[in-house]
């Protein structure tokens, strides 16, 4: 009884608190459920999962034969088929990790080293076909991770050198992030596809993929920068004397006292930097990488199956937004977690 | 001489300079063995490098230009006008992303259950899918499945929608609604430096003075295509809708958090001198929000340009997409891909040195 009032409250509270509100809430239930009952039958009732592509083209719903028929193209791109395991092999092994690795706790140095041996692995993995061959889904985890991985260490260096008391090393770091922060991205992609080959002595050929990774991390390191040195100014100055004071030299105060801290305030913008970093990867596909959103515009292409790109981009959507979605989420705990521990 | 090598080791400030000096050498170097080789690629390969180009024939067609484009037109006037649409879509696309963000970060804190809802669904969904398969999402959604033009849907009165863009009624051109644009640049510009809405007042005379035109012309069908009215190609259309969706979600994040920000204490303290929730809103609440706004939402701000270069990715012509296509036309990638960066670390400094600017008044006006 008490409960059911409770709820009554609630419901007159949040739905019905006034002539307006009330207007504003059945406005809303109503479009919902329009907009609910048209999306069920688009995807459910009328849609079309097993028929080609004329029964698709006959129906008024969403065609999911098209999805059926083109998700392993899409999921992983030219890659061979009779060797597909690998591929698959290497993101169960990677994604196993990354959900053990969710539990700060275990966050230590041996994490680190296993997290090494776990890349090496998926890269032998991946080198069961020529690096041009790869794509999908695999492609955009390696560019992100690996750029998150090696961006982030970079990052640091660079947000240390900024607040460096040494005026050359500051004017470099300085310009160099403000000069990456204030470019597209696209056009440091560009850089990677039509320029680094210019800098290379002759005979030396960089793979296009390496070229296109390089491009990230130099990227994502200059934003990584950005959210370190926030870390760092939040650090107290006392924390840097008392360190100096124990006769700690630069790179031991710095190691042991100041990054421990300022790391640990910058959790949360960190992994939003990397959420930004893999939802960014999708540029590579304008430089005609085949990671999954250029994976999604092929499959788009086969003649036989025109004219579906709505089911097609939600397909590939659904699975950014689950893997962004979810860190997002995570980073939001992590911070919490983190104020708790102070409060 | 071992002694004095020491003692300069072990000298704080000469040891920084040592530092410093290797750190220079090693930069200095990298950067001249690869001068080096990119001057031997280019020989090798027969590329003349330098501006120079600039001035030669385009050769293609751009397909949408504020200015005349030609085809025999020089190189400096195609970037030109790409760089024009780039800025055409920043400055379109940030005002309506500004109003959509803050219209949803106010629906965020509703006391309305279900609006609340929706606009969190909404800055979640948009926040977390990358923007290029959005636009490839509405590029495909706007020449796909919208009808072919002889079927045009027609939702309103002279407002067609169909595969080949959007077609609405509007104004007649008249050489004085350049004028009105700008005094209405100029005027907010005044009104809003003295607080005050009356050199808005200005707009409607600068109207009046051209004549007051108010003729409309509306789109109608003819052969295969839309005459009259004002056309939106599925490219721009697709590129702002994608632009103004995402960055919305950031800056309504941004609003909501800023405003969450001002302490409960300052409504209590405006609620017991009597302001209602409006005037609460915008004297109290709002301008202390603002301070915390006011630089995430101008990185927004710059975000949204630079994103606008996902254009190429749909085939709008700003200024990266036809940078692009002077690239594969004259083959001068590193001239390109140069002016590429000059022109948007122009802007972006530019930008930072307004708002730094902005921001320093503001300090100073209050005294801190």
């Amino acid at each position: 009884m008490k409960q059911s009032l409770a709820f009554a409250k609630w419901v007159k509270k949040s739905f019905l608190k006034n002539s307006k509100q009330t207007f504003l809430s059945i406005i809303l239930l109503c479009l919902i459920s329009i907009v609910l009952e048209k999306l069920l039958y688009w995807l459910f009732l009328n849609s079309v999962w097993l028929g080609d592509a004329n029964a698709c083209r006959e129906a008024s719903g969403a065609c999911l034969s098209f999805i059926r028929e083109k998700f392993v193209f899409i999921l992983f791109g030219l890659y061979p088929r009779e060797i597909l395991w690998r591929p698959i092999l290497a993101m169960i092994l990677f994604l196993t990790l990354l959900f053990y690795s969710l539990k700060f706790e275990r966050w230590n140095k041996s994490l680190v080293v296993v997290w090494l041996f776990n890349m090496g692995t998926c890269t032998w993995l991946m080198y069961g076909a020529p690096s041009d061959k790869w794509g999908g889904l695999p492609l955009t985890l390696i560019l992100s991770s690996v750029g998150i991985f090696i961006s982030y260490p970079l990052g640091i260096l660079l947000a240390l050198g900024r607040r460096s008391s040494l005026p050359i090393i500051r004017v470099f770091c300085v310009c160099y992030i403000e000069l990456i922060r204030g470019v597209p991205l696209i056009s440091v992609l560009f850089m990677a596809s039509v320029l680094f080959p210019l800098f290379l002595p002759e005979g030396m050929i960089i793979p296009k993929l390496l070229r296109a990774q390089v491009a990230i991390i130099l990227f994502a390191a200059a934003y990584m920068a950005e959210v370190v040195r926030g870390g760092l100014a939040a650090v107290e100055k006392g924390q840097i004397e008392a360190a100096q004071s124990l006769g700690l030299n630069y790179y031991q105060s710095m190691r042991f006292i100041v990054l421990p801290q300022a790391l640990k305030y910058v959790i949360a913008p960190t992994i939003n930097t990397a959420i930004g970093m893999f939802k960014d990867t999708s540029l590579v596909a304008i430089i005609a990488l085949f990671d999954l959103s250029l994976t999604t515009k092929t499959a788009l292409k086969d003649p036989d199956w025109l004219g579906f790109s709505v089911e097609a981009y939600l397909f590939a959507s659904i699975i950014y937004f689950i893997f962004c979605f979810s860190m997002g989420r995570y980073s939001l705990a992590l911070e919490k977690k983190f104020v708790e521990n102070k409060a | 001489m071992k002694c004095a090598l020491q003692k300069i080791w072990n000298h704080p400030r000469y040891r920084q300079y040592l530092y410093q000096v290797l750190f220079f050498v090693f930069v200095f170097a990298i950067g001249v063995y690869l001068y080096s080789n990119v001057v031997e690629n280019l020989e090798r390969q027969n590329i003349a490098s330098g501006f120079g180009f600039l001035t030669q024939e385009a050769g293609f067609f751009i397909a949408e230009s504020m200015i005349e484009f030609w085809s025999e037109d020089s190189y400096i006037k195609a970037i030109f006008v790409g760089i024009l649409n780039t800025l055409k879509v920043s400055l379109i696309g940030n005002v309506l992303a500004l109003g959509l963000g803050i219209v949803i970060a106010i629906s965020c804190r509703s006391s309305n259950f279900i609006l609340k809802k929706l606009s969190y669904l909404y800055i979640d969904i948009f926040r977390n899918i990358p923007l290029l398969l959005q636009l490839f999402f509405w590029y495909g959604l706007f020449t796909e499945v919208l009808p072919d033009i002889k079927d045009a849907l027609n939702p309103l009165p002279g407002v067609y929608f169909s595969q080949r863009g959007f077609f609405i009624p509007f104004f007649k051109e008249h050489f004085i609604w350049k004028y009105v644009l700008l005094s209405f640049a100029l005027c907010s510009l005044i009104s809003f430096k003295l607080r005050t809405f009356y050199p808005l007042l200005m707009i409607p005379l600068v109207w009046l003075l051209g004549g007051a035109p108010s003729e409309i012309t509306f789109p109608t069908l003819e052969g295969f295509n839309f005459s009259g009215g004002l056309s939106l190609s599925p490219e721009f259309t697709a590129l702002m809708t994608g632009l103004v969706l995402y960055t919305a979600a950031f800056v309504a994040e941004i609003v909501r958090s800023g405003i969450e920000s001002v302490g409960k204490g300052q409504w209590e303290a405006a609620k017991s001198l009597g302001l209602n929730s409006q005037q609460t809103m915008k004297l109290v609440i709002f301008p202390q929000a603002l301070r915390v706004i006011l630089p995430p939402v101008t990185s927004q701000f710059l975000n949204l340009t630079k994103n606008s270069s996902l254009a190429v990715g749909i085939g709008y012509s700003d200024f990266v997409s036809i940078m692009n296509t002077v690239m594969n036309q004259s083959g001068q990638a590193i001239e390109a891909v140069l002016i590429i960066m000059a022109v948007y670390l122009f802007f972006s400094l530019l930008t930072s040195l307004i708002i730094n600017f902005y921001n320093y008044r503001l300090e100073k006006r209050e005294g801190r």
